[in-house]
């Protein structure tokens, strides 16, 4: 017990309460710090900017799962079960993950520019839009470009995750449904949907997660602008706590954050694994 | 619960089934030869070599074999999820060969339950009836009558997933059943994760489904016992072919194939390499006297001979009483209400199955061999 405890202490509880002591005090400077009780919190929790905040990321990782989770599912429904094709799918699906997060960033920015990037010559040659297409030019262009980038980095992840599920369903249920006479929806919705439960469960979770704390793929692609309508929690923090240096508010709202993020993937969890389950008969 | 009384409603059913008014369940197997290979040739391993078999209407059947003998193989071709490499398969003289599962009157169960788990008993119940446009009335008459045979009614308003196995068993084989079109219903070893004490009961509701229904039962398994009980005639099958059917009793009477022999009867039959002289089986050095006829016919034979007999048949004495063949007794193990003991005559060990009570020699013994029950294998095959 004891070494399993020293080292979470170290790598979770302590700085853990580094943060806390951070978030009850006003800091000047090294060594100047006044004791404030909960006003940070108080503050923080009226504060407009970071109200936006919280609405732009709401609403970039509630499209990001409602984007993300079919479209994997669907992917992984098309791919092969055997053979060399699996293994080729798989290699490329797999490719997008492991790219560094900043150069995925650089990526997507080199791809919409409107001189030398694909995307970005292309939709302006079709002369279709008022302004001319740039990733910053309007906020719509930066949150499509943002969104594009998201879901090409992580649906991969999805799509292994649903894969690997629909895999593990022994073939006696899709012959069972054969003979029940169920069309190809009923058996996606009452055999493959149900038991992929375990692994949709694991991909909401992961994608929820990292989607309301993605930071460097938006911070490289737009740096929170045009203005501030990319402005994701994520970054409105690091901006208040090393460029601002106001480390006790941010601290506060670091365990806002915290709170907000345990508490959605508590309610998603017991939303996911209790779905369509009764009580024992 | 009469089937002719819903046939007048499958006239109107969007989804009729392949035939209407006749409802068939006589099977035939015609020249079904089958591999996993997508093309085979003769260098494939084959999972069927040659099946032959016609299973009649309302019969009872058993396919009992050892594991990867090719079983499930062919039941997969009775129901129409496998399509045989070579042959065909009819159903009451209509080729259906190339027809899916869901268009043959057909209904199988599985060896592990397979539910919709997000469905309750009464859904999952309901589910073929559903797929096929029946009307919801008529559904919950059909679903409450099942219920009632399959002592379901008290489950059917909870979520299938939480039952015990041998609901969820019942489950699967009642949405078997509720289609009024099923003619057959295939059973691949169902019984497999069944308590055993409840699998006493089991048995007993599907005999019952059998007698009530007059629905033709194909039932595949590895354990003899099931089949044999079970079962009007018994199919036995060994690397693909079915090398005998029959009844129990002509099973273990008369096994055509040394495989019959050896698999059937707890122990299985005995077998002593032996040759034919005049009216006697040498057996190393051993002589056994034969019954006339089979003395005759063993004498014609070609091939490897072998001896069988049962070790029920078998009777042992003491050293020094007369008649029956000089043995050495190697072990005893007592059973209870038998005694298996292993003997052995001019170097082969024979195991003998006494009833209790009866007394054992030690050392050695004289064991009696009635002619009456020794069985003659040129190369494996019964000689007539």
């Amino acid at each position: 017990m004891l070494p399993a405890f020293i080292i979470v202490a170290f790598s979770a509880i302590i700085p853990l309460m580094t943060v806390v002591n951070y978030s009850i005090q006003d800091i000047f400077g090294p060594g100047q710090a006044v004791y404030v009780g909960t006003e940070w919190f108080e503050v923080m929790l009226g504060n407009h900017r970071l109200h936006d905040a919280l609405f732009r990321q709401f609403v970039f990782s509630g499209l990001v799962l409602l984007i993300e989770i079919p479209f994997g599912i669907l992917i992984a429904l098309a791919m092969p079960k055997q053979g060399w094709g699996v293994s080729a799918c798989l290699v490329t699906l797999a490719l997008p993950l492991v790219i560094p997060w900043n150069v995925i960033g650089t990526i997507w920015i080199i791809f919409t520019r409107p001189d030398i990037g694909l995307f970005g010559v292309g939709i302006n040659s079709l002369d279709l839009l008022e302004v001319p297409f740039d990733h910053t030019a309007k906020p719509i262009y930066a949150w499509i470009t943002l969104l594009a980038m998201e879901i090409w980095h992580w649906t991969p992840l999805v799509v292994l995750l649903a894969y690997a599920g629909l895999r593990a369903i022994p073939e006696a249920y899709y012959q069972a449904a054969k003979i029940d006479g169920a069309s190809s929806w009923a058996t996606f919705l009452y055999i493959q949907l149900p038991k992929m439960r375990g692994v949709l469960t694991i991909a909401v979770l992961l994608r929820w997660m990292d989607s309301f704390l993605i930071y460097a793929e938006p911070f490289a692609l737009t740096g929170g602008g045009p203005g501030n309508t990319t402005t994701f929690l994520s970054i409105y923090l690091v901006k208040l706590a090393t460029m601002q240096f106001d480390l006790g508010p941010a601290a506060a709202f670091s365990l806002i954050y915290f709170v907000i993020i345990l508490l959605f993937s508590f309610i998603f969890y017991q939303a996911l694994l209790n779905v369509g389950r009764g009580e024992k008969a | 619960m009469k089937k002719k009384s819903w046939l007048q409603h499958l006239k109107w059913l969007p989804n009729k089934p392949a035939l209407v008014g006749d409802l068939m369940a006589r099977i035939v197997l015609d020249k079904i030869v089958h591999s996993y290979d997508r093309n085979p040739d003769e260098t494939s391993e084959y999972a069927l070599k040659w099946i032959n078999s016609i299973f009649e209407n309302e019969g009872a059947y058993a396919l009992l074999g050892p594991s990867g003998c090719g079983k499930t193989t062919l039941l997969n071709l009775i129901s129409g999820l496998l399509t045989p490499s070579k042959g065909r398969v009819l159903y009451d003289d209509m080729d259906v060969t190339a027809l899916p599962p869901e268009k043959r009157n057909i209904a199988q169960v599985f060896q592990f339950p397979v539910l919709y788990d997000t469905m309750t008993v009464y859904d999952n119940l309901a589910f073929p009836l559903r797929n096929r446009g029946v009307p919801a009335s008529q559904v919950q008459t059909r679903v409450h009558e099942i219920a009632e045979i399959l002592d379901l009614t008290a489950f059917l308003n909870k979520k299938a997933a939480g039952l015990t196995a041998d609901a969820k068993q019942k489950v699967s084989l009642g949405r078997g059943l509720v289609r009024n079109d099923v003619a057959a219903i295939l059973f691949d070893e169902p019984l497999t994760v069944i308590d055993p004490q409840l699998k006493w009961y089991l048995r007993q509701k599907i005999k019952l489904i059998h007698e009530e229904l007059k629905l033709t039962l194909i039932y595949v398994t590895h354990d003899q016992v099931e089949a044999l009980t079970f079962a009007e005639k018994v199919a036995v099958m060994h690397e693909g072919e079915i090398v005998q059917t029959g009844t129990p009793k002509e099973l273990f009477e008369n096994p055509e194939h040394t495989f019959v022999g050896y698999f059937i009867g707890s122990p299985g039959m005995n077998f002593l390499p032996c040759t034919v002289d005049g009216s006697v089986a040498h057996v190393n050095g051993t002589d056994i006297p034969l019954d006339k006829e089979l003395a005759d016919l063993g004498r014609k034979a070609r091939g490897k001979l072998e001896l069988g007999i049962r070790p029920m048949y078998l009777q042992l004495r003491s050293e020094s009483a007369k008649g029956g063949v000089l043995v050495k007794v190697q072990a005893v193990e007592d059973l209870g209400s038998y005694k298996i003991v292993t003997v052995m005559l001019a170097g082969r060990p024979i195991r003998v199955k006494l009833e209790e009570g009866l007394p054992v020699p030690s050392h050695k013994a004289r064991l009696l061999i009635p002619p009456q029950w020794i069985r003659l294998f040129a190369d494996g095959l019964r000689v007539r």
